[in-house]
């Protein structure tokens, strides 16, 4: 069984005890524990079901890379799935549950799944539930939905926050083991600016477990003194818990930073998104070790040689009483010894090479191991945990000489160094023959903005496996680094490890050499998602030559491991079967993020209201107390209305477009874009913006305009104002402002450079305050204004002043949206509150009311006026319009010109606006509706010739008015179209002028 | 996430800051031109698989437009310069050429 | 080919799969073809398919630089939908998502279409107005979508939130018959068919050329040899412009890099697919359980499969405002692919400048769900030498005409 040791433990302190639940039992672990080292030390060795044939799971790793032992920690909104129990910090009260099995771990109904697994291999989703057809959806794949997915998904939303931190360094070092370390220390000593992180909670990675030595101490020591003498400087900055993700284009290092270990009940700040950039960025990630393939090596109990020392020394864990070491390296021989030396029984090693010969295994030896040398395991025994294993020679096909009883399997297959973040912006790897590993490619770098290598990578993750040469590549590293970023060659005194030489490691990819298809189906590579050596063998057998479809048809490395313990043994597989060299198949594309990261903390703080802020007018706050039905109109909130007491959205509406129309209304117009066109050639510039001429607008007056992209299209429009020689005031619609300011300064930047002219986006500086209606006049006079003679000659009908109004400072338009009398009165932004409140005051005895966007939207439908969005959508142009008139016929060029002469928009049959007016007027025609001629078209649909743009009850004609755009609508003035509806019937409506109310201008013209 | 130096304000700006604007020193074609020219100009792109001159335009900074010469294989930034120019300075050309011998200059 | 079935199963089961034979060949070129595809993703191979089903063309060489369906056929998002608004858009992604219905029993491969049903919301006035319209134009173009209320969004999606403090969800344009399909299965099952009509796909072959006489072309020439033939299809989405160079014919494209993740798998949580496209998002859960989710593009010209952080963040980030039960959970992989946009952002399948030379490109970041559509029109355009019906509207000379397809008139967008 697996048990606590009574002393050992480097990473725990047993003064500290702490209770936690697992699956309803309540155990015991220590300060210091991950959540998989209390399990084991509870003797929970099973602690997960497979993804898809619902076998026992144990825990295999001790960091990143385990495949299995994912548990759902927390509940309600701190519930988490899928969290790795080896990288879980355990706290006190804990409540942890296993996954993917029902009704329990123990007893898994879904395990039948593994009873038939032999009917299950590689690819066979594609060869079957195929008939009948609507099985798939109905049946077959409900029910594999259900059996598929780990953990539960969380039901409430998530209670914690998470930030970004931005950093700027000099030299950034992942990963804090001793070549880290000692690329630090030398960075800091030639005062860089340095950042350097490590995933675990400590310093120092393997060399903590395996004990090495640095000059004349103890590795632990060593580490223990960089660490401290580090801490006191102020050049760098040390970060534990914090996990590299990515590496992005031109040197953006994406680093993940946890902040809790999730004990806390409250909300809290729960982790932190790091964007770092660096001049340069040291990868020392070491390496993981790699599974052996047997047969059976997936039952509970058979872990990585290296992790079952983890736990013994980190945690005082021992994973089994009896520990079989299988291996073909020499690196397994320290779990031997050190198990041994625990006082645990090792019954043997049982080595795949024929022969080994260096100081390891002597002192193995001497502690009395066996070592069985050329043997290999034939499978392992037991059900749900290991019970034993059965030998047999490497060389054979799998017959047993002799069975072994053991409650462990610590299995090694030699070491893949960590190149994730060098491969993840096109890195190149290179294939190690001597060690049979991929490792960076040093002459193939990932390449930063300037062309050059942007990432080194030093020790381990270089490929080195002997602690000497790990942190001697750690200073030649940093030492090129400084170089290159100083330009001068440190001083560095480069401390040395002592490390003796090791045996070669044999390749074994899986073992016996000769095993049988029966062996192999029952191999595992892959042990999440239940991908055997036989699997993949099939892929190859079946065609799936690329090691891409390999992983795909067989879901090889696509767990939530990455692969980090499968890849590299599944593509030894596949090159084998396919008679391939190992690098000739290559590896899978590396991808971002190194380990799973939180979309919470990928959306960092960017939620709720900071999603995306809204922009407010002046005005805003008033609406919002008074009655003001919000609707998001671009990046503001505009009032759909103002409702009063008792009254409906349609009654608000209604009484808004009368009250205008009989007596007074404002309107805050503010969000309206106000552009300033000022040089010059302002007035050159404007006729090649408009369609129509702006050059020849006398100062004071205002002209509608209208804008076109390139493109030819109808894109925005509004009135300019002349407010002298050489500028110009442009308004826009509100959701264009910042569009068509941008869309000026393109051209003007990179087009017309030589124009002298300048832009200026005025929007938020000016409010704007429409009043409008019969009384609107009297209104503004009661006001008080001063310099301003607001006399239907003093300022006619698209003029404007600049004046005084109840002593604020007003620029005055005479432009009207509604067809009435209309003022629109631009004010300083801090002063438009304070005129609202006045002109409300003013107004009172005039009745004004203020009204919203759906009172403008009819008003303006009822004179025909043109919306942006409504009635054109990107497609239209102003001849559609009836905007003919507006289209200069006199200039040579404006933007849209040359694409306004391209056959398509010279077409006679182009759809244009047209009013129309239903049969039953209290019919309101469906938004968005089409006009049908009863024919088919070419693709057999039904023939469509026209469709409503914009529909409405106008309260003012006391009937439904709609405008459309209709194929050659205005030549058809009276004909009677066919509207079908969604339910089936079928609305008519007559053609006719798109103005229905007030076609002379009678009220505005005042 | 590109960083890319703003010719303007000198600011090394990240991709964030900045909005990209397609190909440059297109010759615009206006009325007198025939269909094909217009067609030219307003779509036909070069879409270079390597070393490419493009336009940015530094919108969350001085907005102000500029070109940079990149390649999209590799994301190198050779260089930028202003806008207002309706071919790549001679320095950076041959700076390309020394860095890319086989590169031969667009089509 | 020997059919696959419960049975054959069962039978290899028995003997360790023993018996399994290929999916495909993997044929030396021969020097001569009668119809040559460039490009072995998924519209390639279904052009392919349809060349010989419907044309009886069949000595056809599919030639591919990597591996068959390694481009963006295999990193999509796999949503499969037709409620386009324009006439041309919604014939071909309809006829598209029909033959998706029957494409596991047609290839006696199980592509495993989901018709799960997918849900395009409305978060403001105008994606509502936007929304209604393309029901309408639906309704009439025999293509089954409806507006449903935000009570019926939540209904069929209940991890939704409907009232986001930012967007509140007004309503959606739902299409039941929408769903996903298994993208690498389509590729696969494709290619299994080819293979079996006799067609060669030869793998890592690169096209170094394309040869011409008289302004017709005669064939191409790849890393394995010449290849003759008077009919080529260029197929090849992320790479267009290049091989048009090389046929001597510039297009309205650009390669910009679309990316997309998924989370680790959890149980069902969720039924349909939804696309945000105010907040610029969307997401489906997989049938391993991973949410499988995309947004932006870059907007630059990007070769590499990859991209820039910033849009994943921006596409989370909107999600997490939509499904705030998804915080909690983690993102395990994110990719890129090379898509081509065009100038309207509708696709390209037409005759080009050079005779005998057909193009299939611009699908934009939707070309997935066109696949057997656009098979189908292609393999109708290159066995009759000119543009079939569902494929006229979308030729090259719509740019000189001015005659666009714009689909994101409706609020939609081309995923």
């Amino acid at each position: 069984m697996s048990s606590r040791l009574s002393t050992g433990g480097k990473l725990i302190d047993r003064s500290l005890s702490k209770e936690f639940m697992f699956n309803g039992r309540r155990l015991k672990g220590f300060e210091g524990d991950t959540l998989a080292s209390a399990l084991l030390a509870n003797d929970q060795v099973m602690v997960g079901r497979s993804f898809k044939y619902h076998r026992p799971r144990g825990i295999v790793a001790s960091g990143s890379e385990e495949p299995n032992a994912l548990m759902e920690t927390g509940s309600g909104s701190k519930l988490e799935p899928n969290q790795r129990a080896t990288t879980t910090k355990l706290f006190d009260g804990m409540r942890v549950k296993s996954q993917n099995h029902w009704p329990t771990l123990e007893f898994d109904l879904g395990a039948i799944n593994s009873t038939f697994s032999k009917f299950f291999p590689a690819g066979f989703y594609y060869k079957t539930f195929i008939h009948p057809r609507f099985a798939w959806k109905y049946l077959f794949e409900p029910i594999i939905r259900k059996a598929a997915g780990l953990g539960n998904a969380p039901k409430e939303k998530d209670c914690d926050t998470y930030e970004y931190f931005y950093a700027h360094v000099d030299l950034l070092i992942i990963g804090g083991g001793i070549a880290g370390l000692a690329a630090a220390s030398s960075a800091v000593k030639s005062g860089l600016k340095v950042l350097i992180v490590e995933q675990n909670d400590y310093w120092g990675g393997r060399a903590i477990v395996d004990e090495i030595n640095i000059e004349n101490g103890s590795g632990s020591d060593w580490i223990y003194q960089q660490v401290k003498s580090l801490s006191n400087e102020k050049n760098v900055n040390l970060r534990l818990n914090m996990m590299a993700a990515g590496v992005y284009d031109h040197g953006y290092v994406l680093l993940h930073e946890t902040l809790t270990d999730g004990s806390n009940k409250k909300m809290e700040l729960r982790q932190r998104l790091w964007r770092v950039r660096a001049k340069q960025t040291i990868v020392a990630t070491g390496a993981i070790e790699r599974p052996l393939a047997f047969a059976g090596n997936d039952l509970p109990g058979v872990m990585l040689a290296s992790a079952v020392r983890d736990y013994l020394v980190n945690f005082g864990v021992s994973c089994g009483d009896r520990t079989v070491i299988v291996t073909n390296n020499d690196d397994a021989y320290r779990t031997a010894i050190l198990m041994k030396n625990a006082g645990l029984e090792v019954p043997c090693i049982i080595d795949a090479r024929p022969s080994v010969s260096e100081s390891l295994s002597k002192q193995v030896q001497s502690l009395g191991i066996k070592i069985l040398t050329g043997k290999a395991v034939s499978t392992v025994t037991g059900s749900k945990r290991v019970e034993g294993v059965a030998i047999c020679s490497h060389a054979g096909s799998g017959e047993v000489l002799e069975t072994v009883a053991c409650d462990c399997v610590a299995m090694s297959g030699g070491w893949s160094p960590v190149v994730h973040l060098w491969s993840h912006c096109g890195g190149k790897l290179e294939w190690d023959k001597k060690n049979y590993m991929f490792k960076p490619d040093l002459t193939s770098a990932p390449l930063g903005a300037n062309g050059e290598g942007m990432l080194t990578v030093a020790g381990t993750a270089n490929g080195f496996l002997i602690s000497r040469d790990v942190l001697s590549d750690g200073y030649t590293k940093s030492k090129e680094i400084i170089k290159a970023l100083t330009g001068k060659v440190p001083k560095i005194s480069m401390e040395k490890a002592h490390s003796g030489d090791e045996s070669e490691i044999l390749p074994v990819w899986f073992m016996p050499q000769g095993a049988t298809r029966k062996l192999k189906s029952k191999t595992w590579l892959d042990f999440q998602n239940d991908v055997k050596v036989s699997d993949v063998e099939l892929a190859a057998q079946e065609g799936f030559e690329s090691v891409e479809h390999t992983k795909r048809y067989t879901t090889l490395g696509m767990a939530t491991d990455q692969g980090k313990l499968s890849n590299i043994n599944g593509l030894a597989v596949l090159s084998n079967s396919l008679n391939v060299s190992i690098p000739d198949v290559g590896t899978t594309t590396f991808r971002p993020p190194f380990q799973p990261i939180s979309l919470g903390a990928i959306a960092g703080e960017a939620r709720h209201e900071l999603f995306k802020p809204i922009r407010k007018t002046s005005i805003h706050n008033w609406i919002n107390a008074n009655g003001g039905v919000w609707e998001p109109v671009a990046d503001w909130r505009r009032p759909f209305c103002f409702q009063r007491n008792g009254e409906s959205i349609k009654e608000a509406v209604e009484r808004e477009i009368v009250n205008t129309r009989t007596n007074c209304g404002i309107l805050d117009a503010s969000t309206l874009g106000k552009i300033l066109v000022k040089g010059p050639d302002a007035a050159r510039f404007l006729d090649m913006i408009y369609t129509n001429v702006m050059s020849n607008l006398k100062v004071g007056k205002c002209r509608y305009g209208l804008m076109c992209s390139e493109n030819g299209f109808l894109s925005d429009d509004g009135v300019v104002a002349r407010l002298s020689d050489d500028s110009y005031l442009c308004h826009t619609t509100s959701g264009g402002s910042d569009r068509i300011h941008a869309h000026m300064e393109e051209w003007l930047q990179t087009e017309w450079w030589d124009w002298k002219v300048y832009t200026l986006n005025l929007t938020e500086q000016f409010s704007q305050i429409a009043i409008v209606g019969p009384k609107a006049r009297q209104l503004i006079e009661k006001m008080g204004v001063d310099g301003l003679d607001l006399s239907p000659e003093g300022l006619p009908f698209m003029g404007f002043s600049e004046g005084f109004i109840a002593g604020i400072s007003v620029r005055i338009f005479r432009i009207s949206f509604s067809g009435e009398l209309s003022y629109e009165i631009a004010v300083p932004a801090l002063k438009a509150q304070e005129f609202w409140d006045l002109a409300l005051i003013s107004g009172e005895e005039f009745e004004v009311m203020p009204y919203g966007t759906e009172a403008l939207h009819v008003m303006r439908a009822e004179k025909g006026f043109i919306m942006i969005g409504d009635e054109t959508d990107g497609t239209v142009i102003p001849q559609d319009l009836g905007l003919d008139w507006a289209i200069s016929k006199k200039k040579e060029d404006f933007i849209g010109k040359r694409a306004q002469m391209r056959s398509f928009m010279k077409s006679e049959n182009r759809w244009k606006l047209v009013g129309l007016k239903t049969i039953d007027p209290s019919v309101v025609l469906p938004d968005g509706c089409y006009a049908v001629d009863g024919e088919s078209n070419s693709y057999g649909h039904k023939n469509m010739i026209g469709r409503v743009t914009s529909s409405y009850f106008s309260p003012t004609l006391e009937r439904s008015i709609a405008l459309a755009l209709v194929e050659n609508g205005p030549d058809r003035m009276n004909e009677i179209l066919n509207f079908p509806n969604l339910d089936g019937s079928v609305t008519k409506a007559a053609i006719c002028d798109p103005v229905f109310f007030d076609k002379e201008g009678k009220n505005q013209n005042v | 996430m590109l960083v890319i130096l703003c010719p303007y304000c000198g600011v090394e700006a990240e991709e964030t800051e900045l909005t990209a604007g397609g190909e440059a020193h297109l010759e615009r074609f206006g009325p007198s031109s025939s269909d094909s020219e217009f067609e030219n100009y307003l779509f036909m792109r070069k879409n270079e698989k390597g070393i490419t001159f493009e336009r940015w335009h530094h919108t969350y900074g001085c907005g102000k437009w500029f070109h940079a010469a990149r390649c999209s294989m590799t994301m190198e930034i050779f260089g930028t310069y202003p806008a207002q120019t309706s071919k790549p300075p001679k320095k950076l050309i041959s700076m390309i050429k020394k860095k890319r011998p086989e590169w031969g200059e667009g089509k | 080919m020997r059919k696959y079935s419960v049975a054959a199963i069962v039978r290899e089961a028995l003997r360790y799969n023993a018996g399994w034979e290929r999916a495909w060949r993997s044929p030396e070129p021969k020097k001569q073809y009668d119809a040559v595809i460039i490009g072995a993703g998924g519209h390639g191979l279904a052009t392919a398919y349809y060349l010989g089903k419907n044309h009886g063309i069949k000595n056809v060489a599919i030639i591919e630089k990597g591996w068959l369906g390694g481009g963006n056929t295999g990193r999509n998002t796999t949503i499969i939908r037709s409620n386009y608004l324009q006439d041309s858009s919604a014939a071909i992604y309809e006829k598209a998502r029909s033959l998706y219905e029957t494409l596991s029993q047609e290839l006696n491969y199980n592509v495993m279409f989901s018709p799960r049903g997918v849900m395009m919301l409305a978060q403001t006035e105008h994606e509502i107005r936007g929304y209604r319209r393309t029901a309408h134009a639906n309704n009439l173009q025999g293509v089954e979508t409806e507006f449903i209320d935000p009570k019926t969004v939540k209904k069929l999606c209940p991890i939704i939130e409907l009232s986001g403090p930012r967007f509140p969800v007004l309503g959606a344009l739902w299409q039941p018959r929408g769903g996903t399909a298994r993208h690498d299965a389509v590729a696969w099952g494709y290619a299994r068919a080819c293979s079996d009509m006799g067609m060669d796909i030869i793998q890592k072959c690169e096209v170094t050329d394309i040869l011409k006489s008289n302004g017709k072309v005669v064939g191409v020439e790849t890393t394995k040899g010449v290849i003759k033939t008077h009919n080529l299809g260029i197929i090849v989405a992320g790479n267009s412009s290049i091989l048009a160079e090389k046929a001597g014919f510039r297009l309205p494209i650009e390669s910009v890099s679309l990316q997309a993740l998924v989370s680790e798998p959890v149980k069902p949580c969720m039924d349909v697919v939804v696309m945000a496209n105010t907040v610029h998002g969307y997401m489906s859960q997989s049938d391993k359980g991973e949410m499988v989710i995309g947004g932006g593009t870059d907007g630059f010209n990007n070769y590499t499969q990859r991209g820039s952080f910033h849009h994943i963040e921006e596409t989370v980030r909107a999600l997490i405002e939509t499904f705030p039960i998804i915080s909690r959970l983690k993102m395990l992989r994110q990719w890129g692919g090379v898509v081509d946009v065009t100038g309207d952002r509708s696709p390209i399948i037409s005759k080009t400048p050079l005779e005998g030379c057909f193009i299939n490109c611009g699908w934009g970041t939707g070309g997935f769900k066109a696949i057997p559509g656009s098979g189908w029109a292609m393999a109708e355009t290159m066995a009759n030498g000119s543009p079939s019906q569902l494929a006229s509207a979308f030729s090259l000379d719509r740019f000189r005409e001015g005659r666009f397809i714009d689909e994101s008139v409706a609020a939609g967008v081309a995923h």
